[in-house]
């Protein structure tokens, strides 16, 4: 099996560099919203463990809402990001991009602080690439590979079953399977399909994810006393602050609406970028820190089976700090277009919303943490909107594919290499066809 | 009849909703109206325009013992009320859909499924340029409607509007063109503001909280949607009631809502022609084969079972057609999967079946417990409800009229779509985006909706025109190359006033 995992490249961006900037990023692109993924900078398309890539540039202009505690407005620097959402190591996935595409990404890292010509790209991105607080991916081990491989095989499946609708009328659904068994096998032995068998899993990641997993409970088990004392003060501070905490959430400028929407909907999967400043308290980036904390566990060891609890769209999907945990980035990629990408949220996860986003600056206010907040369904809406960045470049290797569809894709293929089915198993393997 | 709302920590009491504010198409369908025009107008002159809107004879929503022979709606598009001079700020407090309108921006066109084809540059009206600014909807009883055209283009009718076009309807008797009963699924409205919305309904429901379909009320989700609220000292604001939400303003919306108009074209003689050449002309299976894509019989009988539980907002006495959910068909053997009804509303609660005990909740709650992979896509369809006020147009013909070949087309056919809701993204475009457009509904791979996909390809999903029905041996049947039935051939988005609030745009300036 082979994990997944991402990269964040973010640098700042040279004054007086941005047009040019903006420019080149969109020479990237076919049409606006659309990458053309054999571009000359960087051909997404020759990567072929990359799931999503995208460069945005960070131009926050709701960081003046600090104004709303009396703070002052700090200038922060105009960063450009570059993320990837990849098989495998990130390591490996950023040296394979310098091979491929490192003209490219000079020319588009030039744009940024402390970066010339004889700057050793590959160290300068990998010292400029940030963690994630938390990160989320669909289906962990779910390659790109396999994700293409198990769409050809369901579409040979699929013509085969129309091709010999007659012939396959008159058998039992176990002779069915086997005419179509047999199909695949003859399929693949004249390498019209491939179903390529999982990696073995890395050694070095099974020992981190098992440390992981007993890990964080030990933590939370040793640190219970104290957290169990420290809650009735934590009630307190929380509460209080609810209740007064401002709300911002104004509706968004036509011009940033359209700006957004332009990029929206061209495929069926789509990209989420947005950006903020946390409530300017330590005990509003502490909180975060710790549950941003207890989601990436979630992620990694319950949510990694095609359900972000009860969400079916996101295929990856990650929070990181920057600036110090002032400011944070959260992207994404799903299924559908926003507006129902924001109601699948609200009405079936509002809590995890609430948990994930209240300690942003200006969220609808909630109560107890996890309740009310994105139940204000406009006023959330509008937040969202005015916090999102335009996303300059994105490429998607597998368009067109849900993550639902890969997930049916997944099952297709485990019904032809299962041993044993009952008859019911088999019914159920031949409806998904 | 009091009821309490609350909202942002506001506590007041709600009043009874006064009918003689509201436009009576939000209560009534007008079914004995049977004649009915939709006139679509440009502007000529403001001032004349408002000197008529003063005195339209618009019909208001109170129930009359002896109901009125005729009926006269009023809607006005965002470009409508920029010549009527309503001030900027107070257009701003309209939604963004509204003010950029149906065929504004080509993302809303992609969402929407208006391209090909349904692209608005082929639209008769509506597009680009050319956005109407007022709908008038006529109604009358049979044969007054002349005399009802006639009588309301009086006073300063010629110096006020130009008349763009008259979309006159046809009366098929509750069937559209393609033969099948219509208009059996609306939601009821609570007009008594009696429904308190749960934060989790664990049952589907078909009693919506009014603020869903009339503006100016709590909605499903206990808030108000937003809509413009004018200052006291606001030119005019005196004609408008108060709002209920927000301490001294006036609204302009309370008691109005939106209404969604699209113009679609039905080639009923390449549905039923396809179906026969897909069933070798056996009447019975070419039927069949339409009601599964319909997802009702023609009478309108549901293809799944009648449900025994009670649903919240329908009387099985008087529309027993309407009382079932899809709980009972979860492989969608009953009622494909892509049926076009089971699309529009999928009818599901909050929470899945079978969310009951306080565990099994919790459970559902985060993700757990589910059997399918297919379980719990589609959740909570009470924020994506309309209420459909459409009517068709063009002469009935029936199936076995619609499959000779040998006699010309007796003209075009179609339906004017016609919708109401008081949030237009999350109502009509998120039904028709992420339900009736999509090609991954329910998990669906490369399927539109049988109706009215535009089977245009999708990048990375080229085939977009199959149909399949589920079958109980296991392979589904599949039914491929669809051709595209129905067509785009206008639209538009209008608000709807209430009566105040078009005595308020007649005085406006």
């Amino acid at each position: 099996m082979t994990p997944q995992s991402q990269f964040m490249v973010l640098a700042s961006i040279a004054a007086g560099r941005m047009d040019d900037l903006r420019h080149l990023l969109a020479s990237m692109n076919r049409e606006v919203g659309v990458v053309d993924p054999q571009n000359r900078l960087v051909p997404f398309g020759q990567f072929e463990r990359l799931h999503f890539a995208r460069f945005v540039i960070i131009d926050d202009k709701t960081s003046v809402d600090v104004a709303a505690y009396g703070l002052p407005i700090v200038q922060y620097p105009v960063y450009l990001a570059f993320l990837g959402d990849l098989d495998g190591s990130p390591d490996a996935l950023l040296a394979e991009l310098v091979q491929k595409a490192g003209d490219g990404l000079r020319r588009i890292f030039a744009h940024c602080d402390g970066f010339s010509s004889d700057t050793d790209i590959l160290g300068w991105m990998k010292s400029h690439n940030v963690a994630a607080a938390a990160f989320y991916a669909n289906w962990l081990g779910r390659t790109v590979r396999q994700v293409r491989e198990e769409d050809t095989l369901r579409q040979a499946l699929e013509s085969f079953v129309e091709q010999h609708r007659d012939s396959l009328a008159g058998m039992q659904a176990r002779e069915k399977h086997a005419a179509l068994k047999k199909f695949v096998a003859a399929e693949q032995r004249a390498g019209r399909i491939t179903l390529t068998p999982p990696e073995p899993t890395p050694l070095g990641w099974k020992i981190r994810n098992f440390l992981h997993l007993v890990g964080v409970p030990l933590v939370l088990l040793v640190l219970s006393p104290l957290l169990l004392l420290y809650l009735p003060v934590f009630i307190y501070q929380l509460r209080s602050r609810e209740k007064t905490d401002p709300v911002i959430a104004p509706r968004i400028e036509p011009s940033h609406a359209h700006e957004l929407a332009e990029l929206e909907d061209h495929e069926t999967t789509n990209q989420f970028s947005a950006f903020g400043s946390l409530k300017p308290e330590l005990f509003r980036r502490e909180l975060l820190t710790f549950l941003l904390w207890i989601i990436d566990y979630a992620a990694r060891h319950v949510f990694n089976r095609g359900r972000l609890t009860r969400v079916t769209t996101i295929h990856f999907a990650r929070w990181v700090f920057v600036d110090n945990k002032r400011r944070m980035l959260f992207a994404s990629n799903y299924d559908g277009s926003l507006e129902s990408y924001m109601d699948d949220f609200i009405n079936k996860v509002g809590f995890g919303l609430n948990i994930a986003f209240s300690n942003g600056l200006g969220y609808p206010q909630t109560n107890w943490l996890f309740m009310d907040g994105a139940k204000d369904e406009q006023k959330f809406k509008y937040m969202l909107r005015r916090h999102q960045l335009p996303t300059q470049v994105w490429y998607h290797a597998t368009p067109g594919l849900t993550a639902m569809n890969m997930q049916r894709n997944a099952l297709i293929r485990q019904g032809l290499e299962n041993m044993y089915m009952t008859d019911g198993e088999v019914r159920e393997w031949l409806q998904l066809l | 009849m009091a009821a309490t709302a609350v909202d942002s920590g506001i506590q007041r009491t709600a009043s009874a909703v006064d009918y003689s504010d509201v436009q009576g198409l939000v209560r009534f369908g007008y079914g004995k109206l049977t004649e009915s025009c939709f006139l679509l107008l440009n502007i000529r002159d403001a001032a004349a325009a408002r000197s008529w809107l003063a005195t339209a004879p618009v019909t208001n929503a109170v129930q009359l013992d002896q109901a009125s022979p005729t009926a006269l709606q009023i809607a006005f598009t965002h470009e409508g009320l920029q010549s009527l001079q309503v001030p900027d700020e107070v257009l701003a407090g309209f939604s963004a859909e509204f003010l950029t309108g149906m065929a504004g921006e080509e993302s809303r066109s992609r969402r929407l499924g208006d391209v090909g084809a349904n692209a608005p540059e082929y639209w008769q009206w509506g597009g680009s340029g050319r956005v109407p600014h007022i709908v008038l909807m006529l109604y009358a009883q049979p044969g007054k409607l002349e005399g009802w055209t006639l009588a309301i283009q009086e006073a300063n009718w010629n110096a006020a509007f130009e008349v763009v076009t008259c979309l006159l309807t046809s009366n098929l008797d509750g069937i559209e063109p393609f033969g099948f009963a219509d208009g059996i699924s609306q939601p009821a409205l609570d007009w008594e503001r009696q429904r308190k919305p749960a934060k989790n309904e664990l049952a589907y429901g078909n009693l919506a909280a009014l603020g869903e379909f009339l503006m100016g009320y709590p909605n499903e989700y206990s808030k108000y949607t937003d809509r413009p609220l004018l200052a006291p000292d606001a030119p005019g604001s005196t004609a408008l009631p108060p709002a209920e939400d927000v301490a001294n303003q006036r609204d302009l919306g309370r008691n109005g809502t939106y209404v969604v108009f699209r113009q679609l074209q039905q080639d009923v003689r390449g549905f039923w022609r396809f179906l026969d050449a897909q069933t070798n002309s056996d009447p019975q299976a070419r039927q069949s084969m339409g009601e599964d894509m319909v997802g009702r019989k023609m009478d309108g009988e549901p293809l799944v079972e009648l449900s025994d539980d009670p649903i919240a907002g329908i009387d099985p006495g008087t529309t027993p057609h309407n009382q079932f959910t899809y709980n009972s068909d979860a492989d969608g053997l009953s009622c494909p999967f892509g049926a076009h009804v089971r699309r529009a509303n999928p009818r599901n609660a909050d929470l899945p079946p079978g969310s009951s005990g306080l565990l099994s909740k919790a459970l559902h709650t985060f993700g757990f417990g589910n059997k399918q992979y297919r379980d719990d896509i589609i959740a909570s369809t009470r924020f994506h409800r309309v209420l459909r006020r459409g009517r068709e147009y063009g002469p009935g013909l029936s199936p076995e009229q619609a499959i000779q070949t040998n006699v010309s087309d007796p003209g075009e056919h179609g339906i004017y779509f016609i919708c109401l809701n008081a949030n237009i993204s999350r109502q009509f475009e998120f039904v028709q985006n992420a339900w009736i457009m999509s090609t991954k509904f329910d998990a669906m791979t490369e399927e539109s909706d049988p109706l009215l996909g535009n089977r245009q390809p999708v990048a990375g999903c080229p085939f977009t025109d199959t149909f399949s029905v589920p079958q109980v041996e296991g392979l589904r049947t599949r039914i491929t190359g669809l051709p595209q039935f129905v067509t785009v051939k206008g639209g538009a988005y209008f608000f709807l006033p209430s009566l105040s609030a078009l005595r308020y745009l007649a005085a406006v300036r």
